[in-house]
């Protein structure tokens, strides 16, 4: 197991290393000028009258694939990621900004997929046929084909234009104020957290109050996912010999569910999660969109829709990075709780 | 003919089903449903009607009402559809082609080929689909085209390791020993023998994979990285729609009309194929037949 885990981590720097160079090959699509704002580390360090072919002469930009991508590993790895254009400011200080509130979403997504679809999935499996079995699957097969635009809006329409209960972007102007201005310490970025450090509950309300709407938002698809796998899991974990055991014993129904059957049920759910994050990452873009809330997903998005390389490349290699090691962590943590799993 | 038959008799599927072929018939028949005016070019550009910038509810000139810019709403959903059928259709089968031929021969090969062509689909599944798909339309440029193209870069992954898997146990079969016994070549095992017996799961995903596609396509024009600005896309026609999800004051649901009907459109698409690829994966995967009654 030791052996297993070793190896996992050294390959880990090999992987990182490929996946960056695949990254960097995109840029390689594009002409050495455009390439220019990659390397360039501050707009205004560049004084306006220097030609650009001196320029991309300074960067080598004209020089072999894996010279540049060798010099432009060096400086991601300085923190250099180079200057975006569209947040107006490095690529690096971007990310530090607006990671902090995607993973703020992320973590409370991931509250609503991962109680909700165990619940429901529960629910639906233990009344298998009847009812709320019924529901559950007629919501889900909703929930699976509802864009999470389509729905975002459909929720801003009603909680935000017509009962003005919830309403989008990040914080309010007046919370903002708080943050950005007053003696109110940053420590993680994530609002939820810094307003209780600071102990600002009015602050930490009004974050709440702008993250619950696209939170649901890009919740629905997941958690229809998720109420469909742990009921199918359920289901067939149900019928176990071991599981009739339990019952002839005389253990009560609640108990042999939860207990005996579910636990075992969950497992594979664990091999989810890697996906989960994925997608969550995908729907942070669509979702910070809708609700206007400056995340990365936003970021990405602006950065698309205006052409900013160094944001892209900077925001993939992050991305990238994430789930490599969150596939990783999750393979460890899957070893440690599935005793059977047999090793490659 | 059987399954099919049992498709039509689950009233799921057969719902499924008539969802489908209800927007079949619409992409057929799109230039009898809502025929472009003379001289319009282009019949996939949305037709406009006048150029006001605030949306016009349901007249007798435009049936479903205008969006801002004065775009039809009915003509965009018509020929959306056939953007819808189109992107999804194409890239499915590319993607499934591509995904079935390197997971399939990957695996028959076996050996450092087969390791290979996993660690290439693990690199290409170390990356959110979306933003993946996001990020290649940024270097490929705009348009419909460019979406597709980006769509089968990164599309084929899945049915690659669902195709090895498959053919890693059919391979092992007696009848593939019995084909290679009487001296079959390895060309005609793996195309007349293993993958026939492999091909269903793929079936099945490409099924459900059809509305997802259509989705991701959508959610790439509602972000304004996938068709061109006025392209009939129903991804678009929301995001045109946008600007007057709040109404007017004392009148929230005044524009209803610019986001309620592409939402319907693209809901009830997608949703129909959910429904088909649920159901045949139900009647095609032969362990769930003993539990349904």
């Amino acid at each position: 197991m030791v052996r297993y885990v070793i190896k996992r981590l050294l390959v880990l720097p090999l992987i990182l290393l490929v996946l960056s160079a695949l990254i960097f090959s995109l840029v390689m699509f594009l002409s050495p000028y455009e390439r220019l704002a990659v390397f360039v580390p501050n707009a205004d360090s560049v004084s306006a009258n220097i030609p650009f072919d001196e320029l991309v002469e300074r960067y080598g930009l004209d020089r072999p694939f894996y010279v540049q991508y060798y010099e432009w590993l060096k400086q991601v790895l300085h923190g250099n990621l180079g200057w975006s254009p569209s947040a107006r400011m490095p690529v690096a200080r971007a990310i530090g900004r607006y990671f902090p509130a995607t993973v703020e979403l992320m973590l409370l997504g991931s509250v609503i997929v991962f109680a909700g679809g165990v619940f429901l999935g529960t629910k639906a499996a233990v009344r298998h046929n009847r009812l709320p079995d019924q529901f559950v699957r007629v919501g889900t097969i909703f929930g699976v084909s509802m864009p999470e635009f389509v729905f975002g809006l459909l929720l801003l329409v009603v909680f935000y234009g017509w009962l003005k209960w919830f309403p989008p972007g990040r914080l309010s102007m007046w919370a903002e104020d708080v943050v950005y201005l007053s003696n109110y310490r940053q420590y993680t970025g994530m609002n939820l957290v810094d307003s209780l450090i600071n102990r600002r509950p009015d602050v930490f309300l009004d974050a709440l109050r702008h993250l619950v709407l696209p939170a649901i938002a890009y919740s629905i698809g997941l958690l229809s996912t998720m109420v469909r796998m742990v009921r199918s899991a359920l289901l067939e974990t149900l019928q176990m010999d071991y599981v009739t055991t339990a019952r002839a014993k005389g253990l009560a129904e609640r108990i042999v569910t939860i207990r005996h059957a579910r636990r075992n049920a969950l497992r594979p759910v664990i091999t989810l999660a890697g996906s989960i994050v994925a997608k969550m990452l995908g729907g942070a873009v669509i979702v910070e969109t809708v609700f206007n809330y400056r995340g990365m997903g936003k970021f990405i998005v602006t950065a698309a829709q205006g052409l900013d390389f160094p944001a892209i490349l900077g925001a993939s290699l992050l991305i990238g990075v994430i789930i490599v090691v969150t596939n990783l962590i999750i393979d460890l943590l899957y070893m440690v709780i599935d005793p059977t799993v047999v090793l490659e | 003919m059987d399954t099919l038959r049992r498709l039509v008799l689950n009233p799921l599927g057969c719902a499924g089903l008539v969802l489908v072929a209800f927007w079949a018939v619409v992409a057929l028949l799109a230039p009898v449903i809502a025929p472009p005016h003379a001289g319009h070019r282009d019949p996939y550009i949305i037709e406009r009607v006048g150029f006001s910038s605030l949306p016009k509810p349901p007249s007798t000139e435009a049936v479903l009402g205008t969006t801002g810019g004065g775009y039809d709403i009915f003509y965009g959903i018509v020929w959306g559809s056939r953007t819808a059928f189109g992107v999804g259709l194409i890239v499915v089968g590319a993607t499934a082609l591509i995904g079935v031929l390197l997971g399939g021969l990957g695996a028959f090969a076996g050996g450092w080929i087969d390791s290979v062509v996993m660690r290439i689909t693990d690199l290409f599944m170390s990356f959110p689909f979306l933003i993946a798909v996001i990020v290649m339309t940024v270097v490929l440029g705009k348009g419909i085209d460019k979406v597709i193209l980006a769509l089968v870069i990164f599309g084929w992954r899945q049915y690659a390791r669902v195709m090895r898997s498959e053919v890693l146990s059919v391979k092992e079969r007696e009848f593939v020993r019995a084909a290679e016994s009487i001296g079959c070549g390895r060309f005609r095992i793996f195309f007349r023998h293993i993958l026939p017996n492999a091909i269903f799961p793929v079936f099945v995903l490409a099924t459900l994979d059809i509305g997802a596609i259509v989705l991701i396509a959508a959610s790439l024009s509602f972000i304004g990285v996938g068709a061109e600005p006025g392209y009939a896309d129903w991804g678009q026609m929301i995001s045109f729609s946008r600007d007057w999800i709040l109404g007017a004051v004392g009148d929230p649901f005044r524009y209803w009309y610019t986001y309620v009907y592409p939402s319907i459109a693209i809901l009830t698409f997608v949703l129909g194929w959910t429904l088909l690829g649920d159901v045949l994966r139900d009647i095609l995967d032969p362990r769930l037949k003993r539990s349904k009654k």
